[in-house]
């Protein structure tokens, strides 16, 4: 108290979400500053990519609060199509509406539902493709794209709407290894010029370098927080330890009957 | 002899005449189940359990009992218990597209479920409403897949028009008819071209539906 503390963009609050009878997440607490990157970590089924929908009100929430800044509580203060104007989407596969080109897949968001004037959107559509290297795919159809463009496109398309948050669940899963890199690229550079992000990814290595701070959730919780030098050198927890343990099987030595 | 019985009389145009009437038929109620059909197609992607049970027993009703059956009902079933007259023809429509939007909306509902979760998703994702995301995403998409099914709709009911000459409609088949049975005697062999020419008759109508929509699927690959 007395502090004065920067106030969250997004604050969330005992987020708990069911699938039935199962709890998928379990009361989350998580604030995400402005420009911040949080990367969220953790085994599968972890509930990490159930927290990244629920956020974009994909997911029906059983009981929590989820607050943006200056807009109020999402989904009762401000509908959820409009909280998912300030808050992008991005999917591990891509998503782009296989019926229309790469130009018209950037378009239809800022223009149907911003009601945006046609050249001005085209012009910083023109401006994001030349930034992720794809001006000359512009008239092209996603079928004729790789997954790393198709990637990239989607990653325009979703700035197009001018997010303030931008949610990134497991982009590069669905890739071709040398294509992984031009997507995390991308990604690198948005956090470079203060995009607020949360990130769920496997790419460690990537991980390390994009974030401001780590989470690590495990059954539904967050189990520890911490920025990624500490997290990867000197996690706290058990579970966390044991999960970077399993991946990094390669510093274990080559005695495989020993790591068993 | 042979193909110059056509030209005999006012046969050829009484031939037309009846292709006309068979067109009626068909392209009317192709266009009317095609309109509902696509309405119900989307009225049965509901989650509400009664809509669905409803629909599904339209469909059901609609698959069980022969199309015949659906017009004596209509046609004689009327007069019977209305002590009314229905004109054949327009019992004809009112079946066929009884029939068509049925089968059309089991094919739009197939075609709009097929479309994958993560699509809708992303649009939801852009902020586009329900009804924006329908009409961008879902229906484009839908068209695209429910094409052939449809086409191949489209000339069954072409084709089943000819049942229509059972309620008295003189439609296509039934005009050949008369005409086989005029010069019966006179000539034995007329049934063959007659039938011959209707059934080039009915490929004149059906063919440019095929075409039609080889046309659109190649264009929407493209």
């Amino acid at each position: 108290m007395g502090k004065l503390e920067i106030m969250a963009l997004l604050e969330i609050k005992n987020l708990v979400k069911n699938y039935g009878e199962v709890t998928a997440l379990n009361g989350i607490d998580l604030s995400v500053k402005k420009g911040e990157v949080v990367v969220i970590l953790g085994p599968s089924g972890c509930g990490k990519s159930t927290l990244l929908r629920c956020i974009n009100g994909l997911e029906e929430i059983k009981s929590g609060e989820l607050t943006l800044q200056n807009y109020g509580k999402l989904g009762k203060d401000i509908s959820w199509v409009e909280v998912r104007q300030h808050i992008g989407m991005v999917f591990q596969s891509y998503e782009l509406f296989s019926h229309m080109s790469v130009i018209d897949n950037i378009l239809l968001g800022p223009m149907k539902v911003q009601k945006r004037k046609r050249e001005e959107v085209e012009k910083q559509a023109d401006e994001l493709l030349k930034r992720v290297g794809l001006y000359d795919r512009k008239n092209a159809y996603p079928r004729e794209l790789s997954g790393g463009q198709k990637q990239r496109i989607a990653i325009v398309r979703s700035l197009c709407m001018n997010p303030e948050i931008m949610l990134f669940d497991e982009v590069t899963a669905a890739l071709d290894p040398e294509m992984v890199r031009e997507v995390l690229d991308v990604i690198l550079n948005l956090a470079k010029e203060g995009m607020t992000m949360l990130i769920v990814t496997h790419e460690m290595g990537f991980a390390r370098q994009v974030a401001d701070r780590i989470v690590f959730m495990d059954k539904g919780e967050i189990i520890e927080q911490d920025i990624p030098e500490y997290f990867f050198t000197n996690p706290k927890t058990d579970r966390a330890k044991a999960f970077l343990n399993i991946l990094n099987y390669e510093s274990r030595g080559t005695d495989y009957e020993q790591n068993i | 002899m042979g193909l110059g019985i056509l030209f005999q009389g006012s046969n050829f145009e009484r031939l037309l005449g009846g292709l006309g009437v068979t067109a009626e038929i068909a392209f009317v109620s192709v266009f009317f189940a095609c309109i509902l059909g696509v309405l119900l197609g989307i009225v049965m992607t509901s989650r509400n359990k009664i809509i669905r049970f409803w629909c599904r027993f339209y469909l059901e009703v609609v698959r069980i009992i022969p199309l015949l059956v659906l017009l004596f009902l209509v046609y004689f079933g009327f007069a019977k218990w209305f002590n009314a007259h229905l004109d054949g023809v327009l019992v004809c429509i009112v079946v066929f597209v009884f029939w068509g939007a049925a089968e059309m909306g089991d094919l739009v509902r197939g075609a709009l479920t097929s479309i994958e979760k993560h699509q809708v998703e992303a649009a939801y994702a852009l902020g586009l409403s329900k009804m924006q995301t329908f009409i961008y995403i879902l229906l484009p998409q839908s068209l695209k897949r429910v094409t052939p099914g449809a086409i191949n709709l489209f000339t069954r009911m072409v084709k089943t028009s000819s049942l229509a000459m059972l309620i008295g409609v003189l439609e296509v088949i039934k005009v050949g008819q008369q005409i086989i049975e005029t010069s019966l005697f006179t000539d034995p062999s007329a049934a063959l071209w007659i039938y011959g020419v209707i059934f080039v008759l009915y490929f004149v109508i059906c063919y440019p539906l095929s075409l039609f929509s080889k046309y659109l699927e190649s264009r929407w690959e493209n």
